[in-house]
């Protein structure tokens, strides 16, 4: 037996390059997984074009001018969808055994947990540049400024960091990854439905109006449509950060304490 | 003596359910420790605590001189782990399994995918190193995931059932293996259901039930406790039967079991088959079944409780 140097703790730097290591692993994944990329590729593609071309003209009078109003509003939805990939790579390695061998490595004890939440944010970012890729080929123009437009993909992926809590916590409490599909499915559309995302809160019922206003998803959604195309940036800014920050307050230690003991 | 894996008294409660009611163990290093038990009896219950992936609720644990509850940390840089249901990454190739194992271990980028080659040629996985591992069998995932525990060549093994749901040829080739592992100095805790495989590969035997350990010893020591052998033999006619187990309780020196017409005996003498024939020709009894043949875990339970091995209900107490 040859004498293994044993090392005290992970240093922070070395935690650092293995979470890399497992962020790079989860991107590589999508090479063999052509369906994931096509759900983070294809179908925010396809939800651009289907509103734009057949809600646009009724709901704005023209194509241009809807896909003006709806296109920050569909990278926030998108955002949403695309940080469910958190919870359903966690609950995958969870069910298939996976983390049980990372967990018998020597390695940082949230490596694990922080490569996926690495990994996300390069998918983010990926679908954030997408759909303003296939929105400018459409006719989406920028109203404000490059530092502008920076600044709204910064929020959208600090909302991102925190919303991903959420999905670590159903990856952590489903039975299955298909479960955290579903859960997004049934979950994050009415939430996102019920928003300013596609429609004008002006043109809905009084009651529903309030719900609509609440909603984060319409307050982030109106922070990007100021950042990118101009109009009121402040008010709606600061309160999606406070948001942002609220998800994270509650679920972060919830979802730390369910892994736990599930782990 | 210098003891690799050491545990005493460990306990683990799930609710209700006991699942381990202070478990002993000991394996020298170098040495194979075969962990031997029905479905339920806390063979994979121990070895997730060993692993550092679940505290015991009592008792102690070392692995390499390391407690596992307070040097967790240290005690992962000493073992490998292959779990009961391999643990690869289906979406990565096989060599990307390796690869994300060797960087995370330590190793540069270079140095990793020599040791994911090497690995890969000895598991004779190289043709589908460029495969991701949702298309391979049961036997190359079982290959795989026994290949990326010992990435960080660890001087410590856990493997927990390797051989189940292989067939008879992937597993003889998984006993090669492992024997080779071995050879090289790898201390290693093998948990099985099987019998005759604790006998191949392991140097100590302890077998555990309900969480007990109900026997522990060499494999000699256990046969000769147990019975090695089974003899069976199945008269063509009923009257014969009563002749049948007297013949082999004068043998064997113990009473027959009988299940049907078949009347089974456990031997410790492989020579008392053909005094068996003979006897049998002698009595002009003519049998349809004559076989002698290793005892299965479940004869050696009998043998050691008195009663066969059931399975635990699932997550019930105990019955
Ligand atoms: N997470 C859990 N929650 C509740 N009960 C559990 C849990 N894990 C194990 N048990 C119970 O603990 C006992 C021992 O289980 P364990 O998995 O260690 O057995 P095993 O010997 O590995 O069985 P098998 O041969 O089926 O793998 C069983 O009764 C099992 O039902
Ligand atoms: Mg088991």
């Amino acid at each position: 037996m040859t004498a293994i140097a044993v090392q005290p703790h992970v240093g922070l730097a070395t935690g650092l390059r293995q979470t890399l290591t497992l962020a790079w692993r989860t991107v590589v994944q999508v090479r063999h997984n052509p369906w994931e990329l096509s759900d983070f590729s294809i179908q925010p593609i396809m939800f651009v074009l289907l509103f734009t071309y057949v809600f646009g003209g009724a709901i704005a009078g023209s194509v241009s001018d809807y896909l003006t109003f709806m296109l920050p509003g569909m990278i926030v939805m998108n955002m949403l969808f695309v940080t469910m990939y958190v919870g359903q790579g966690l609950n995958t390695d969870l069910t298939k055994g996976v983390f049980d061998r990372l967990r018998s490595l020597p390695i940082a004890r949230w490596a694990p947990l922080a490569g996926r939440i690495v990994a996300d944010q390069v998918k983010q970012a990926w679908s954030i540049v997408l759909v303003l890729g296939v929105g400018f080929i459409l006719g989406f123009r920028i109203g404000t400024n490059v530092l502008a437009l920076l600044a709204a993909v910064a929020l959208l992926l600090v909302f991102a960091l925190a919303f991903s809590w959420v999905s670590v916590l159903v990856g952590v409490m489903a039975k299955d990854p298909e479960r955290v599909q579903i859960f997004g499915f049934t979950a994050l559309f009415p939430v996102t439905f019920v928003s300013n995302v596609f429609v004008p809160v002006d043109t809905m019922p009084g009651w529903l109006q309030a719900v609509v206003k609440a909603n984060p998803v319409s307050i982030l959604s109106d922070a990007c449509r100021g950042l990118m195309i101009g109009g009121p940036v402040a008010t709606p800014l600061w309160q999606s950060l406070l948001w942002a920050a609220g998800i994270a307050a509650v679920f972060a230690p919830i979802s730390l304490w369910a892994f736990k003991r599930r782990a | 003596m210098d003891h690799a894996i050491w545990a005493e008294g460990l306990v683990k409660r799930y609710g209700e359910n006991t699942a381990l009611a202070g478990v002993d163990l000991a394996v020298p290093t170098g040495s194979v420790l075969g962990l031997l038990g029905p479905n339920g009896a806390g063979k994979t219950t121990v070895v997730r605590i060993l692993a550092t992936l679940l505290e015991a609720d009592q008792g102690q644990a070392r692995v390499g001189g390391y407690d596992v509850r307070e040097q967790g940390h240290q005690a992962r840089q000493l073992i490998g782990l292959t779990g009961q249901y391999a643990a690869v990454d289906e979406n990565l190739t096989g060599t990307e399994n390796l690869l994300l194992l060797g960087r995370l271990l330590g190793l540069s980028r270079a140095a990793a995918k020599v040791r994911a080659r090497e690995l890969l040629e000895q598991f004779g996985l190289t043709d589908a190193a460029s495969r991701a591992a949702k298309t391979f069998s049961g036997g190359m995932r079982r290959r795989l995931d026994l290949a990326a525990s010992l990435v960080g060549r660890p001087p410590m093994l856990f493997l927990d059932e390797p051989t189940t749901g292989l067939d008879p040829r992937a597993r003889a080739e998984l006993w090669t293996l492992i024997r080779s592992l071995v050879s090289e100095g790898v201390t290693v805790l093998l948990t099985t259901q099987y019998l005759d495989e604790a006998d191949e590969l392991a140097d100590t035997i302890t077998v555990i039930d309900h969480g007990r350990v109900i026997a522990a010893g060499t494999p000699e020591e256990l046969k000769a406790k147990t019975g090695a052998q089974t003899l069976a033999v199945r008269p063509l006619h009923e009257r014969d039967k009563s002749a049948v187990v007297a013949l082999l309780a004068e043998l064997a020196g113990e009473e027959p079991d009988t299940s049907g017409r078949l009347v089974s005996v456990s031997v410790l003498d492989p020579a008392l088959m053909p005094q068996a024939v003979r006897r049998l020709e002698e009595a002009e009894i003519t049998v349809t079944e004559l076989a002698l043949r290793n005892s299965s875990l479940n004869e050696v339970f009998m043998a050691l409780t008195g009663r066969p091995a059931e399975p635990d209900d699932e997550g019930s107490g105990e019955p």
